[in-house]
């Protein structure tokens, strides 16, 4: 996978999420995804980053433009130094939640796009990676 | 802070949401508009999100919480205007909304509103003939 453009940013507080999902907006409109995809790649990152807040305190995202045999996504990279989650299986089932949430946010995240991947220690922190192809 | 406007219109408020949704504005907006239909009485409440480019899980949850809120102060809720990424969305990402009336735009969602309220009066008026 090669990465053509890159760009990184806090999330620290709510305001900034909305900074966010604009930029990726951008960045999603610049390798010419479809209305829908771009609906269901910034919900996913919205619910992410609404995590990293509330469970980590904030972190730190990167939004990739990757090319992969011919086609071209854009690929999110979430990390934080919270907690981490100590059961993934159980963080990833519908309507498990810690907090006060419908429980949705990951396995909900996960369905809407082309690939997920969660790594998480206990005490160091997550790091959530996510793709979603341009028709994918 | 930012502020979303609640009009009344006859019987019925109407919120327009212009703005990107972040937490605090939702929540903020379900507050207000629950004591607005608590002072106003109003019958209906219709929120049109046809600008809403957005709906995750807790501007959703937020949603389904301001119609079961009005529910039970005697208030029908209708939202208007989603966008159908929007609705591809949130049927995937497993929230259908279950339990909110909605309505293709403001014109369909006032017709169903007033339809409503027209049913409500007829069975009081109903319910006062039995009692004659």
């Amino acid at each position: 996978m090669i990465v053509l453009s890159s760009d990184s940013m806090p999330i620290m507080k709510e305001l900034d999420m909305v900074v966010f999902r604009n930029r990726l907006k951008e960045f999603a409109v610049k390798i010419g995804m479809s209305l829908v995809n771009q609906t269901k790649l910034i919900t996913a990152a919205s619910e992410l980053s609404r995590n990293m807040l509330r469970y980590a305190g904030g972190g730190n995202v990167l939004i990739e433009i990757v090319n992969a045999q011919r086609q071209n996504g854009l690929r999110l990279t979430f990390s934080d130094t919270g907690p981490g989650i100590p059961d993934i299986d159980k963080a990833m089932k519908d309507g498990f939640s810690t907090g006060k949430s419908l429980g949705l946010g990951l396995p909900g995240a996960k369905r809407l796009v082309s690939d997920f991947d969660i790594k998480s220690t206990v005490g160091k922190g997550t790091t959530i990676t996510i793709i979603k192809w341009k028709n994918g | 802070m930012d502020k979303i406007p609640i009009l009344k219109i006859g019987h019925f408020l109407m919120v327009a949401i212009q703005v990107d949704l972040y937490d605090r504005l939702a929540l903020s907006l379900e507050s207000d508009l629950v004591q607005a239909v608590s002072k106003t009485g109003a019958k209906g409440v219709l929120i049109d999100i046809s600008s809403v480019s957005i709906v995750d899980s807790f501007m959703g949850r937020i949603l389904g919480n301001i119609a079961g809120m009005s529910k039970v102060l005697d208030a029908e809720t209708v939202i208007v205007g989603m966008q159908p990424a929007v609705a591809i969305t949130l049927v995937e990402l497993g929230l259908p909304l279950k339990g909110v009336q909605t309505a293709l735009n403001v014109e369909k969602g006032m017709e169903l509103l007033q339809k409503k309220i027209q049913f409500t009066e007829e069975e009081e008026i109903d319910d006062d003939s039995t009692l004659q």
